[in-house]
């Protein structure tokens, strides 16, 4: 009977594809919305685990976690390093982690910090150094990845935050790769890892050697090039307020975790107390986010249910105009020794395997377009989207897909069951 | 001395009706194995009705119908379903075979649905005995009025059928497929062992089966 279901829907080629194809684009389509959604989630949640606060210029919030968290939006612009010391000494604090930002190399952000940003990813080396000297750099897997750099391979930042961006190259300053990073599934994967002392450094900032140099080696940054003139656009035209226009040692945000409860409570006044500074809470702004994001995401699911059941009606309407054919082939089958049981459940398995056929088309369809996706978007790149991982809600996806099949089925089936077999065999004499 | 040959068909006594009005009244005839019958009426003396009451797919009103020497009226539907199978091969006028199957595939399903099982040796000998081996993976809708009629031939034979009815099997046929058809017919029966049992106005047939009823309109 099987066998059966197959030849009828083969015997209507191209009403049997346009509803597989139906029902494809409406598994697709949810497979996507659950896949994006659920890994941009999960993405989102690991980036900011461990991070109470983030310390950074006055601005949008949201615009300050996105940069120093998720490293996918311009900063807000910088603050005094001596905010650093100020909240280190805050018994209510357990950590601070600056951000120096400002320059790339191919696309990817060089990020100035110290080796506790490494340690708050679980970050560990693939290969080389655990090095943060001044003019070394940590690479990223993902970077490593694409760029295909090396140990011991120099390179130039560029301004910016993001390929062509900016306006020149630090070509007086460069960078060697001293470590190559495993993959960790975090914002890490995409970053240059240098000290903030070399951020300072390529954009010509005085700075405390005996503090940030410990191992006494001697450094001038009078020699040969000037950083002050060419760093302006990128990290003063960030400040606000047009308050600090001249080249200082700042950074770009601060990532806190608070040592108590009570951190939570004086931290943020006291920060928001200071002149051009917020304070921005992640969990509150990335709610915030996943709010906005989601009216866009129930816009794309209902529109996705509605092509499934477009795909329902489109069986619905096949199986019931064949009904006039069918029902003389019914008689025959009856005729034949067929039971109405096994007729009727020739109608549901042809509902059902075109279903089926469409989930396997939209599994193959869906995951196939994040693949393409990933690779050639840059922006989904940097999501860290995983087209071949999979979500028990895509089974939930594929049930009501084959469900919608199995009921579009069902009244043909009924009304092939109820009719007068008499009738039609008096009709056909 | 040869033992007597076993009833196929038995009618007794039988009444039937639709929506009130008489179709059949008070109709009895029986059929030894071998002995084929010609049953002639003119349109609306009830011979659909009547094949609809002997394969089980109708219930009479009175009187009896046996196949096999199984009283239909002592059975339940399934138990019908699996008597039909088991014993009758149908052929219509214009209900050949399935439209989505290809002859072959048809002759398949039918064996596989009587005998539970697909011998194609079998298959591919009924087709070709029809003279249509050549069409053989055709679909139905691509077979001229006698090639369709000659798979239905053999379709309704692939079964082993103890009993063949056939509803104005050459009714839309002209003379020359009519005498094909009746001839084969009549050829497969005698060699597959059937009894055959033709209700048709075509009067053409009583040169191929001389033992004929004609069939009056109930009162």
């Amino acid at each position: 009977m099987v066998r059966l279901s197959i030849a009828y829907l083969r015997d209507r080629p191209f009403t049997t594809l346009l509803n597989i194809i139906l029902l494809g684009l409406a598994t697709a389509t949810l497979i996507i919305l659950v896949t994006v959604s659920t890994q941009l989630g999960t993405r989102i949640e690991k980036d900011a685990r461990g991070i109470d606060l983030v310390v950074g210029a006055k601005g949008s919030p949201l615009q300050l976690i996105l940069s120093s968290i998720y490293q996918v939006d311009a900063p807000t612009g910088n603050i005094p390093a001596g905010t650093v010391d100020l909240l280190r000494r805050n018994p209510s604090v357990a950590q601070v982690i600056p951000l120096a930002l400002g320059d790339n190399f191919r696309g990817f952000r060089i990020v100035g910090t110290e080796p506790a940003y490494l340690d708050l990813y679980g970050a560990t080396l693939a290969s080389g150094k655990m090095n943060m000297k001044e003019g070394e750099a940590l690479i990223g897997a993902d970077v490593a990845r694409v760029t295909g750099a090396t140990l011991g391979q120099q390179f130039v930042g560029s301004h910016g935050l993001g390929s062509g961006e900016g306006a020149g190259q630090h070509e007086h300053d460069p960078m060697t790769t001293v470590g190559i990073l495993k993959p960790t599934g975090t914002v890490v994967d995409r970053l240059i890892i240098v000290s903030v002392p070399t951020v300072w450094h390529m954009h010509g900032i005085e700075h405390d050697h005996d503090a940030e140099h410990k191992d006494g080696e001697a450094h001038s940054h009078e020699e040969g090039h000037d950083h002050a003139e060419e760093a302006k656009p990128d990290l003063n035209d960030l400040a606000t307020g047009g308050e600090r226009t001249e080249m200082q040692a700042d950074v770009t945000a601060l990532l806190v975790k608070y040592r108590n409860a009570m951190g939570a409570v004086s931290v943020p006044s006291l920060i928001n107390a200071q002149a051009g500074m917020q304070a921005a809470v992640p969990a509150i702004e990335t709610t915030r986010l996943l709010s906005f994001l989601g009216v866009g995401l129930d816009a794309i699911e209902m529109l996705g249910w509605l092509i499934a059941f477009t795909g329902g009606l489109a069986i619905f309407v096949a199986l019931l105009n064949a009904l006039d054919a069918r029902e003389k082939d019914l008689a025959l089958l009856r005729v034949m020794g067929a039971t109405k049981g096994s007729i009727f459940g020739t109608i549901l398995v042809e509902g059902l395997l075109t279903a089926a056929l469409g989930a396997i088309l939209g599994v193959l369809l869906g995951h196939g377009v994040i693949a393409a996706a990933a690779a050639t978007s840059p922006r989904l790149q940097e999501l860290g989207l995983n087209a071949f991982a999979f979500h028990p809600a895509e089974l939930a996806i594929i049930g009501a897909v084959l469900g919608i099949g199995i009921l579009a089925a069902l009244i043909p089936a009924i009304r092939l069951f109820r009719v007068d077999l008499t009738q039609i065999l008096a009709r056909a004499a | 001395m040869d033992a007597p040959a076993p009833t196929v068909t038995a009618v007794a006594n039988l009444h039937y009706a639709i929506g009130g009005r008489t179709i059949i009244g008070d109709l009895s005839f029986a059929q030894k194995a071998g002995e084929h019958l010609l049953l002639l009426g003119a349109s609306g003396v009830g011979k659909t009705s009547l094949i609809n009451l002997l394969t089980g797919l109708a219930t009479p009103d009175k009187g009896s119908v046996s196949i096999c020497g199984e009283d239909m009226a002592s059975l339940p539907g399934a138990g019908r379903d699996d008597l039909r199978r088991r014993t009758t091969g149908i052929i219509f006028q214009t209900l050949r075979l399935i439209s989505a199957l290809s002859v072959r595939d048809n002759l398949r399903l039918a064996q596989l649905l009587a005998t539970g099982s697909v011998d194609d040796s079998k298959i591919n000998g009924l087709i070709d005995a029809v003279g249509i081996t050549h069409r053989a993976d055709a679909r139905p809708r691509q077979l001229s009025q006698g090639e369709a009629q000659r798979a239905a031939i053999a379709r309704a034979l692939v079964g082993k059928p103890r009993l063949i009815v056939a509803d104005e099997p050459t009714s839309a046929l002209d003379d020359h497929n009519a005498e094909i058809v009746a001839k084969l017919l009549l050829d497969r029966a005698e060699e597959e062992g059937a009894t055959l049992l033709i209700a048709t106005h075509d009067q053409r047939l009583k040169a191929y089966l001389p033992n004929s009823m004609t069939l009056q309109k109930a009162a």
